[in-house]
């Protein structure tokens, strides 16, 4: 056996080996960036830049970036408006979110009750409803109730999370019985219990709870749009889209690029922060926006 | 251990009234619209009980466009997306320097807004109001491709850019379940089978692939629905009415009966339900597949 | 087979804040393991016993030094060209192939003029089972089958092509206590059979002594002794080896010479005319007491624990290292045993004294 060649060619197939690797992944990384290399570089480009650009090809760069874009899209278009209606949003809906999945969780994993076993059966099987089924009786009964263009008309049908119950409740039960035991025997009542063992020991799945349900009203776009026909009530999804509809958008693209960097840059500051936080909970709890 | 019925209703309580108003009664309320002949939703008045809202979306060219629609989306971007993911995944979890900067970058797509971003594919790929050419076309330039309207032109350069953009959006989270799954196939496996000689791509397909195959066919199934619940990235890319651009897909045409003048959400149900039996149908399909592959 | 390592060293880069030092998990080895030998290698978990399998593999890549294969040197070898049979602590047995499948994925690996037919591969997958005595579970999943049953299936795959050396990485932890005296004998036997250069780590004494040719005792990465069996045992060359093999564990006492006599405490245990003036640790086996010969060592009687043939005399001591005097003496003694005080004899075979520095042993 020629030891020596063998060596060799090893070492030759494992660096070209990286070398595919490194460069397939790099390309990966290039597609997933470019888009947002493209909103910002948009987003300062003078808009006289931008339009006369039509002589001959996209500029790839700016040698002169501009601020004034973000001052239109502040100043034409409601954008605070749209922020504060998608914070008040997403921060009314995940609390209420919280306290309901909470309370059901806690009364799945800990509580003996009649019908417990059928109830729970029940909730499991909620979980196959698609949105799309569900959300046309919502829109009408919203509509009878008067509550289009309401932040109570946004918020209630967005509340409810089966899924979430169900992650939560199979933490809980995870907690060993002799606590609550122990507990029952200091004299603690079950809320109490609740809120000082349960909850504390179960927090990285109530984070992770809360960081998917943020995600998700931060992006939610069906539902609002349908629901609510004021810009008063428009939510970033929705009104973002509007404004593209309606005018603005159609002529100012480096202004409306301007915008679209303000409504995301909230959530990839999120996501930098709490980043493997962010990841573990979905890759967790496994589901899709 | 005592029961405490009365108690444990009243912590339910609040999720069985918001499960309740919102999920269960819709869901057979749905069926009931769906069955209304005639509903007029200002008089709340229909004329009869029967099939006719189904025949006419069966019917309604619309639909049958946003069936083709939403068919070639799901079947280009569910394989495309797994087997693309799968690569990244695969070179993801054999490298060590960068890798947390990889990971990082390829899952910023997961947490940015689907409409703002699907706006900047929209210019990526759309002439700017005066100009000739797209970044798009700029790169098909580059290879003396001649250029082409993404977004009011032909339509299959429209599905190639809604293919792309529901790919885009879709491959973090099958990339961060596949790197994990593959993180979570014991070393000793791979060490074993270096050391009986085994080269790298029978370890892919002997060993890697039927170890991850319950998360892959996991990720397959929830690719379908998904992709068969595509929406959002269509109305980014081509605006909302998407009828007109011929773009729509099934849920796009559900919610524009809903929503539209026509303003019968006798149609939308019917819609709706016919939705639902396909992708209960196709995952039915997947699961018996699966069954059948999945090892272990 | 004869296997050879030559100053083979192996450090792993730091790797985090947490762990800012690189590690030497093994420093400076250089041994030769005859062909055909039963070789333990012995020491306390993170002593760098599996990293030496790994080198040995060809899993890892040494630091420096060299490793042969009889007259070949493989250092630089990718594992898949070294020709080795690797068992792993956990087996490592594909979940999804039978056993069949599992014992015949080596074979199918081989490529241009070693291919085998099918029916190649199929004899040899039996004569595998056969050897270690599972050919009639061939179509069972792994997880079907029992720990001891995986365990062969493990074996018999890494023999399956015929490997130069074979390398055990701890075989017996994942195994029940009646299943290892069973399944070490077992490996003992096939290795006996197929008399292949066979190498395997363990951090159980008892297991390394009951099968090996020769046992490697290391620890921190270094090799402390090379020898048989018996001779680890009853001549070990530092206090680590004489601590860490023998159950119940060797008793330490702080002791001095003075005049060619040791003393422990007041007490002058033995003569030992050739040793200077100094400190020195004192280990005596628990079989080195004895009660019926002249006492020179006076403890502190706690209790006695009767185990059938022995009885355990167990005893405090002010110079003991150890928490407890522990003393294994034949039950026909137990009558003498009483009271608050217990006088031992010692057995000058069973006595070693160690330098309190270096831990070196001084002979006399």
């Amino acid at each position: 056996m020629d030891y020596e060649k063998i060596e060799k060619s090893a070492q030759t197939r494992k660096l070209v080996r990286n070398i595919i690797v490194y460069t397939f992944l790099v390309i990966w990384a290039i597609a997933v960036l470019f888009p947002f290399y493209w909103m910002i570089l948009t987003s300062v480009k003078e808009y006289s830049a931008y339009a006369s650009e039509s002589e001959g090809m996209p500029q790839l760069f700016t040698l002169s970036p501009t601020f004034a874009n973000y001052e239109k899209a502040y100043t034409q278009m409601p954008l605070v408006r749209y922020f504060a209606n998608t914070l008040i949003f997403t921060v009314v809906t995940t609390a209420i979110m919280l306290v309901v999945t909470v309370l059901a969780a806690f009364a799945f994993s800990r509580l003996t009750f009649k019908g417990k076993n059928l109830a729970f059966t029940l909730f499991l099987a909620l979980m196959m409803i698609p949105s799309e089924l569900v959300i046309i009786t919502n829109y009408a009964t919203i509509t009878a109730w008067d509550m289009r263009n309401t932040f109570a008309g946004l918020i209630l049908p967005s509340v409810t999370s089966v899924f979430y119950i169900y992650l939560l409740k199979e933490n809980f039960s995870q907690i060993p019985d002799e606590l609550y035991y122990a507990a029952k025997v200091d004299g603690t009542t079950d809320l109490r219990y609740l809120l000082k063992v349960m909850v504390p020991i179960c927090r990285p799945t109530i984070v992770t709870v809360t960081i998917l349900k943020v995600i998700e009203c931060w992006n939610s776009y069906i539902w609002p749009n349908l629901i609510t026909t004021e810009s008063e009530y428009h939510l970033v999804s929705n009104g973002i889209q509007q404004l593209r509809e309606s005018g603005l958008g159609r002529e100012d693209i480096p202004a409306m690029m301007a915008a679209v960097v303000v409504v995301s840059i909230p959530l990839i500051i999120l996501f930098l922060v709490f980043r493997k936080r962010i990841m573990e909970g979905v890759s967790r709890g496994g589901v899709k926006k | 251990m005592e029961k405490n019925n009365l108690k444990a209703w009243l912590y339910l309580l609040p999720a069985i009234v918001f499960l309740g108003l919102f999920m269960v009664y819709p869901l057979f309320d749905v069926f009931v619209y769906s069955l209304e002949e005639g509903y007029s939703s200002i008089s709340k008045t229909y004329f009869g009980v029967g099939g006719y809202n189904y025949s006419y979306v069966l019917h309604d060219p619309y639909f049958l466009q946003a069936v083709k629609n939403t068919f070639i989306l799901v079947i280009i971007t569910v394989p495309l997306s797994t087997i693309f993911s799968l690569l990244i995944s695969v070179g993801l979890s054999s490298i060590e320097k960068l890798k947390n900067l990889f990971q990082t970058v390829y899952f910023l797509p997961y947490v940015t807004n689907t409409l703002a971003v699907g706006m900047v594919f929209m210019i990526l790929f759309k002439p700017a109001p005066a100009t000739t050419n797209s970044v798009a076309n700029l790169v098909l330039g580059w290879f003396g491709i001649s250029p082409v309207d993404f977004i009011n032109g032909p339509y299959w350069a429209k599905m190639f850019v809604l293919c792309l953009y529901t790919v885009w959006v879709v491959m973090p989270f099958k990339i961060l379940i596949l790197t994990g799954a593959l993180a979570s196939v014991d070393k000793t496996y791979y060490n074993a089978a270096k050391v009986d000689g085994t080269s790298k791509f029978r370890i892919f397909t002997k060993i890697t692939l039927p170890m991850i195959s319950p998360t892959l066919f996991y990720l397959i199934i929830t690719g379908f629905i998904g992709a068969f619940k595509a929406y959002a990235d269509a109305v980014a890319l081509f605006g909302a009415d998407l009828n007109v651009a011929g773009m729509n897909t099934i849920v796009g045409y559900i919610y524009e009966r809903l929503y539209a003048t026509s303003g019968y959400p006798s149609y939308a149900s019917a819609a709706a339900i016919i939705l639902f039996v396909i992708v209960l149908t196709i995952t039915c399909i997947n699961l018996l597949v699966s069954k059948k592959n999945v090892h272990y | 087979m004869k296997v050879a390592l030559q100053n083979l060293t192996k450090i792993f880069p730091s790797r985090n804040k947490k762990q800012p030092k690189p590690v030497v998990a093994v420093n400076d080895f250089t041994f030769d393991i005859p062909d055909g030998t039963l070789i333990g290698l012995l020491g306390p978990s993170g002593c760098g016993k599996s990293t030496v399998l790994n080198l040995i593999s060809g899993l890892l890549k040494p630091t420096s030094g060299k490793i042969f294969f009889g007259d070949d040197d493989v250092t630089n070898l990718p594992p898949e060209n070294r020709g080795v049979g690797l068992v792993f602590q956990n087996y490592a047995l594909y979940p999804h192939l039978t056993v069949k499948k599992n014992i015949t994925f080596p074979l199918e690996n081989l490529k241009g003029k070693d291919k085998l037919t099918k029916e190649q591969m199929d004899q040899m997958a039996l004569e595998a089972a056969k050897l270690v005595q599972i050919d009639m579970l061939m179509d069972r999943k792994p997880s079907e089958l029992s720990g001891g049953q995986q365990q062969r299936v493990a074996i018999a795959r890494a023999l399956v092509k015929n490997p130069k050396v074979l390398l055990l990485d701890e075989p017996l932890s994942n195994l029940d206590a009646r299943l290892r005296l069973q399944t070490r004998e077992e490996i003992r036997r096939i290795q006996r059979s197929t008399g292949v250069t066979t190498i395997f780590v363990t951090h159980d004494q008892e297991e390394a002594m009951s099968i090996s040719d020769l046992i490697v005792v290391m620890k921190d990465g270094e090799i402390h002794q090379i020898d048989k069996p018996q001779n680890v045992y009853d001549d070990p060359v530092d206090l680590f080896v004489a601590k860490f093999l023998g159950t119940p564990p060797i008793n330490v006492f702080d002791g001095r010479v003075e005049n060619g006599k040791l003393f422990i405490g007041d007490e002058a245990v033995l003569d030992i005319p050739s040793v200077p003036n100094g400190n020195v640790d004192v280990a005596i086996r628990p079989e080195g007491f004895t009660l019926d010969e002249n006492p020179v060592l006076t403890c502190d009687l706690s209790r006695v624990e009767v185990m059938g043939r022995d009885i355990s005399v167990v005893a405090t001591h002010n110079n003991s290292q150890n928490p407890v005097v522990r003393a294994i003496i034949d039950s026909d003694n137990l009558s003498s045993v009483n009271g608050t005080k217990v006088k031992f004899g010692v057995k000058p075979n069973k006595v070693f004294i160690f330098e309190k520095e270096t831990g070196k042993r001084i002979r006399f």
